[in-house]
C-alpha cells in the first residue's frame, strides 16, 4: 500500500513539472469551452429545459466537461501512450515479471496524475467559464464532497477503460489508432459533446447505462444536484459497479497478455 | 563552382575548426517568480584539424561538449563563433548539401524502420540519398559481408538484438559512401562479440575506403583498438590532442588486477603493483596502464593460492580526471 | 534552388509516407479494423448534430441540411490537412527525446520528414465519412448552382485544407520553442473544425471577427459556404468575399512557412 501511495505521489509530481503542457491544455480546454457554450446557448434558446437542464445548468455542463477532460482522461492521455509504447517495443515483458502488480501500479500513477490535472487543468477553465457565463454552482457545501468522490470513481472507470484499450494493442497493433477510436467513442458516450439526457429514446437509455456515462454524465449530475438522496447512492453504485467489472476485465486481459508474452517470448 | 573546398592546402584537411564556440542561454528559476539568465559556454574556443582518412577518438566527461561539437560538425547546431568547415562546406549554412557527404550514427537512436525488414530501410536510404544502383549494390554487399547481415536482411528490425541493430545502423550510414563518419557511442550496450565485430568493420572501412572517422565513446578499448589520435575535451576546451600513449602517460592511469584467493590473506605484495583494496578473499591490485599485466599475474600465481583473476581497464572518466588532475598538480608545482 | 527544394521535399515526403504505408500493411487486419473504426467513430460527431435536431427544427436559423453542409465542408478540408500533416503535433516529442537530430542529418527538407512521420492511412476513414455527409447534404439541399457557386466548391475545399494545413505547420513550428505545447495546436485545428461545423449565427460577433480577420478560419467554409447557400454574412461582408479563400490560404501558408523557418533556426541555435 505504501508503495502505491509513493507511486501516486510521483505521478502527481511528474505532471506538476509539465508546466508548459498544463498551460497549453488549459488554453485548449478554454477555447473548446467557449465554442460549446455558444452552441449550447443556441440549442437551449430553441428548446429551454431540454433534457431537464435550464440554461445555467447546460452551460455548467460544458465547463465541467472541459475541467474534467484531462483528469478523467476522456480523450485518452496519461499512461496510455506510455504503456502502448512499452508493448510496441517489447519492454512490457520486463514489466509483467516485476513483483508489483502492473494494473495497480498504473492505476496509482493515474490517481496521482488525475489529482494534479483536476487542480492544474480544471480550476482555471471552470473559473473563466463562471466569469463569462452564468453557471450553476452547488447550493449545498456537502455536494462538493460528493463531487470529489464521484470524480475519483470516474477516474477509476476512465482508467479501467483505457487500460483495456492499451492492452488491446497486444493483438491489434495500431495503438495510436485504437486510442483515437476509444477517444471518439468516449467523447460521444460520456456526454462530452452533448449531455446524455438529451439523447432521445432507446439510444438515450442505452448510452446512460454504458460505462462512459460514469465518466462525465454522472459526475456532472452530482455537481448539478440532479442526483440527491438515494439517487446519489445509485450514482455511486453505478460508477463503482462499472469500475469493478472493467478492472476485473483488465486483469483478465493482462493475464492473457502475460501468457502471450510467455509463448512468443515478447 | 566550389569555393574554398580545401584545395591547395598542403594537407587535405577534411575537418577544420578554428576557435569554434557554442554559447547557450540557460534560464533558471531563482526564487518564486524571478528567472535568471545565465550563459553556458558548452564549447569554448576549440580548434583542430582532421586530415582525410584519419580515425580520431573524441572523448571527455559527460557534459564536456562532445555532442555539441558533433552537432555543429553535422549542421544540427549553429556555432556562436569561430570558423568551421567540413569538406569545405559550412555545415550550418548548407546542412542538406553536407548531409550527402557525411554519415552519422547516434548510439542509441536507431534510424531503422521498426516494423519493416532491414532491407527496406536500406532501400529508403538509397532513394533518399539518390545512390546510383551499382554503388548501392556494391556497398550493401560489402556491409552485408563484413557485418554479417546476410541472415538479418529480411527480419523486421524490432526482432533484432541491440548489437544486430547497431550493425544495421552503421551499414545504413555508409551506403552513400560518406567521406566522414561520425559515431556517437557506437559500442554502448553491446555484447563482447558485437563490439569486436563493429570495431573490426570500422577499421576495415577506414583502411580500405579511406573514410575519415570521428568517434565519441566511453569505452577506452574502442579508442585503443581503433584510433591513433585522441582528442580530449573538458569544460568546452580541448585539453589534449595526441597519441593514446601520451594520454596514458599524461594521465598516469592505472589498470586493476582483481584476484580471488583461496582464503582471506594479508595484502599481496608484488613488484610493479600495489594493493588498493581487500575484501575477504578478493584483492584489487593497481598497476600502470601502459605496462603488461603478465609479470604481475605470474608473480601472484607463484606466491599466493590463486583461484580466479580478471583485469579491469581504466574507466575513461578516471583517465581524464587523473589527467586533468595531473595537469593541475604540475601547474601548481611550477608556479 | 527554392523550387528544387520543394520538389526534393515532396519526393522525400512520398518516400517516407510509402514506408509508413508498408509498415501499416504489415498488420493488414489491424489496418482494416482501424480504418473502419475511424470511419464510424468520426461519424459520431455528425450523429451528435443529428441528435440535436431531433429536438429542434433550426439552429441559429440553419436547417439540419445546411448544418450538414457546413459539417461536411469543414470536415473534408480538415480531413485533407490531417491526412497530409496530421502528425505535426509529435514534433515537440521529437525535440524532447532528441530524435529530431537524426532527421537533421539527412539530405532532405526537415518539414517533409516531420510531416510524413507516422503517416496513418487510416485517416482516410475520417475523410470518407466527411465526404458522405457532404454528399448527403448536397443531395438534400436545393442549391441554385450558378457557375461561380460550382466553381467555389472545389476551391473552398482545397483552400480550407490549405488553411488547416498552415495551422498544423504553425502549431508544429511553435513546438520548437515550447516543446510541451502540442495541445495549443488542437485548439485551432480540432477546435477550428468543431467551430465551423455550426452556423456562424450561433456565435458572438467578437468571435466571428476574430476568426475572420485574426485567425482566418472563417475562410475554410463559412464565408464561401454562405455564398453557396445564398445566405448573407452575419458580419455584413460582401458576397464575393468567399472567393478570397485561396488568397487567404496562400497567406496562411506563407506565414506558416516563415514561422517554420524561424522555429528551425531557433532549434539550431539552442538545440532544444
Amino acid at each position: 500500500m505504501r508503495l502505491y501511495t509513493a507511486v501516486a505521489v510521483s505521478g502527481f509530481k511528474r505532471y506538476a513539472t509539465y508546466r508548459v503542457a498544463t498551460v497549453a491544455g488549459v488554453f485548449t480546454n478554454t477555447v473548446f469551452g467557449f465554442i460549446l457554450a455558444y452552441t449550447y446557448t443556441a440549442l437551449w434558446n430553441e428548446r429551454p429545459h431540454l433534457g431537464g437542464y435550464d440554461h445555467a445548468q447546460a452551460l455548467t455542463f460544458v465547463w465541467l466537461g472541459q475541467a474534467l477532460l484531462a483528469a478523467i482522461g476522456l480523450l485518452g492521455g496519461g499512461f496510455e501512450e506510455e504503456l502502448q509504447e512499452r508493448i510496441r517495443s517489447g519492454d512490457i515483458a520486463v514489466d509483467l515479471y516485476r513483483p508489483v502488480d502492473l494494473q495497480t501500479w498504473w492505476l496509482a500513477t493515474e490517481l496521482g496524475r488525475a489529482l494534479f490535472q483536476l487542480l492544474g487543468r480544471g480550476v482555471v477553465p471552470m473559473a473563466i467559464g463562471a466569469l463569462v457565463f452564468e453557471l450553476r454552482m452547488p447550493a449545498s457545501p456537502l455536494t462538493w464532497l460528493w463531487f470529489l468522490l464521484t470524480v475519483a470513481l470516474a477516474v477509476c472507470v476512465g482508467f479501467a477503460v483505457r487500460y483495456l484499450v492499451s492492452l488491446a494493442s497486444f493483438w491489434l497493433l495500431d495503438g495510436a489508432g485504437l486510442s483515437m477510436l476509444s477517444g471518439l467513442l468516449c467523447l460521444f458516450f460520456s456526454g462530452m459533446i452533448l449531455p446524455l439526457n438529451v439523447f432521445p429514446g432507446q439510444l438515450g437509455e442505452i448510452a446512460r447505462a454504458l460505462p462512459w456515462a460514469a465518466m462525465l454524465q454522472v459526475p456532472a449530475d452530482v455537481f448539478l444536484e440532479e442526483r440527491r438522496g438515494s439517487g446519489l447512492l445509485e450514482a455511486f453504485a453505478f460508477q463503482a459497479g462499472w469500475a469493478v467489472v472493467l478492472l476485473a476485465a483488465g486483469r483478465a486481459l493482462q493475464s492473457a497478455a502475460t501468457r502471450k508474452v510467455v509463448v512468443q517470448g515478447g | 563552382m566550389a569555393v574554398g573546398n580545401g584545395m591547395g592546402s598542403a594537407v587535405d584537411d577534411l575537418i577544420e575548426l578554428d576557435g569554434v564556440e557554442k554559447v547557450f542561454q540557460v534560464r533558471r528559476k531563482a526564487g518564486l517568480m524571478r528567472r535568471e539568465r545565465r550563459e553556458v559556454r558548452a564549447v569554448d574556443g576549440i580548434s583542430f584539424r582532421v586530415p582525410r582518412g584519419e580515425m580520431v577518438g573524441y572523448i571527455g566527461p559527460n557534459g564536456a561538449g562532445k555532442s555539441t561539437t558533433i552537432k555543429m560538425l553535422t549542421g544540427i547546431l549553429v556555432p556562436s563563433g569561430g570558423r568551421l568547415r567540413v569538406a569545405g562546406i559550412d555545415p550550418a549554412r548548407e546542412r542538406t548539401r553536407l548531409a550527402r557527404r557525411i554519415g552519422v550514427v547516434f548510439g542509441q537512436r536507431t534510424t531503422l524502420w521498426w516494423d519493416l525488414p532491414l532491407r527496406d530501410s536500406y532501400a529508403l536510404v538509397r532513394r533518399m540519398y539518390r545512390i546510383p544502383d551499382d554503388r548501392y549494390r556494391h556497398n550493401l554487399d560489402r556491409c552485408v559481408e563484413l557485418l554479417n547481415l546476410g541472415a538479418l536482411l529480411d527480419v523486421p528490425v524490432r526482432q533484432l538484438s541491440l548489437g544486430q541493430r547497431m550493425r544495421g545502423d552503421i551499414a545504413a550510414a555508409l551506403l552513400h559512401d560518406p567521406e566522414v563518419l561520425y559515431l556517437d557511442e557506437p559500442t554502448i550496450g553491446l555484447d563482447v562479440v558485437s563490439k569486436a565485430k563493429v570495431r573490426e568493420f570500422l577499421r576495415d572501412v577506414n583502411a580500405e575506403q579511406g573514410t575519415t572517422v570521428l568517434l565519441t565513446t566511453h569505452d577506452l578499448t574502442d579508442i585503443e583498438l581503433l584510433c591513433k589520435r585522441v582528442m580530449v575535451i573538458d569544460h568546452g576546451r580541448l585539453v589534449y590532442d595526441g597519441g593514446l600513449d601520451g594520454l596514458h602517460a599524461v594521465g598516469e592511469s592505472e589498470r586493476t588486477l582483481v584476484v580471488d584467493l583461496e582464503r582471506e590473506l594479508p595484502p599481496i605484495e608484488v613488484p610493479g603493483a600495489r594493493t588498493v583494496r581487500v575484501e575477504g578473499p578478493r584483492q584489487w591490485l593497481a598497476f600502470p596502464a601502459n605496462s603488461s599485466a603478465a609479470p604481475i599475474v605470474a608473480a601472484v600465481a607463484d606466491g599466493w593460492p590463486l583461484v580466479d583473476l580478471s583485469v579491469r581497464e581504466p574507466e575513461i572518466e578516471d583517465v581524464i580526471a587523473r589527467m586533468l588532475h595531473g595537469a593541475e598538480d604540475r601547474a601548481g608545482r611550477t608556479s | 534552388m527554392a523550387e528544387s527544394a520543394v520538389a526534393n521535399g515532396l519526393r522525400a515526403y512520398g518516400l517516407i509516407v510509402g514506408m509508413w504505408v508498408r509498415s501499416t500493411m504489415a498488420y493488414r487486419t489491424s489496418f482494416l479494423i482501424m480504418t473502419l473504426g475511424n470511419f464510424l467513430a468520426t461519424g459520431l460527431d455528425f450523429v451528435t448534430i443529428a441528435l440535436m435536431f431531433t429536438h429542434i427544427g433550426e439552429l441559429g436559423g440553419f436547417t439540419l441540411d445546411e448544418v450538414a453542409f457546413l459539417y461536411g465542408t469543414t470536415s473534408v478540408a480538415f480531413g485533407l490537412a490531417d491526412l497530409v500533416l496530421g502528425t505535426m503535433g509529435r514534433l515537440g516529442r521529437r525535440v524532447r527525446d532528441g530524435t529530431m537530430d537524426t532527421l537533421l542529418v539527412r539530405p532532405v527538407p526537415i518539414l517533409a520528414q516531420v510531416a510524413a512521420d507516422r503517416f496513418a492511412l487510416r485517416r482516410l476513414g475520417r475523410i470518407t465519412q466527411a465526404a458522405v455527409v457532404l454528399g448527403w447534404s448536397l443531395a438534400r439541399l436545393d442549391i441554385d448552382w450558378t457557375v461561380d457557386r460550382a466553381l467555389l466548391m472545389p476551391v473552398m475545399l482545397l483552400s480550407g485544407g490549405a488553411i488547416f494545413g498552415a495551422l498544423f505547420v504553425l502549431g508544429g513550428a511553435f513546438q520548437f520553442w515550447a516543446k510541451d505545447a502540442s495541445e495549443v495546436q488542437s485548439a485551432f485545428t480540432f477546435g477550428g473544425t468543431t467551430l465551423l461545423e455550426y452556423p456562424p449565427t450561433v456565435f458572438g460577433k467578437e468571435l466571428l471577427r476574430g476568426v475572420t480577420f485574426v485567425i482566418p478560419l472563417a475562410f475554410v467554409n463559412w464565408l464561401p459556404a454562405l455564398h453557396i447557400l445564398g445566405r448573407p454574412d452575419p458580419l455584413g461582408l460582401p458576397a464575393w468575399i468567399g472567393f478570397a479563400a485561396p488568397l487567404v490560404a496562400g497567406g496562411c501558408c506563407a506565414v506558416a512557412g516563415l514561422a517554420w523557418r524561424a522555429g528551425l533556426r531557433a532549434y539550431q541555435s539552442t538545440g532544444s
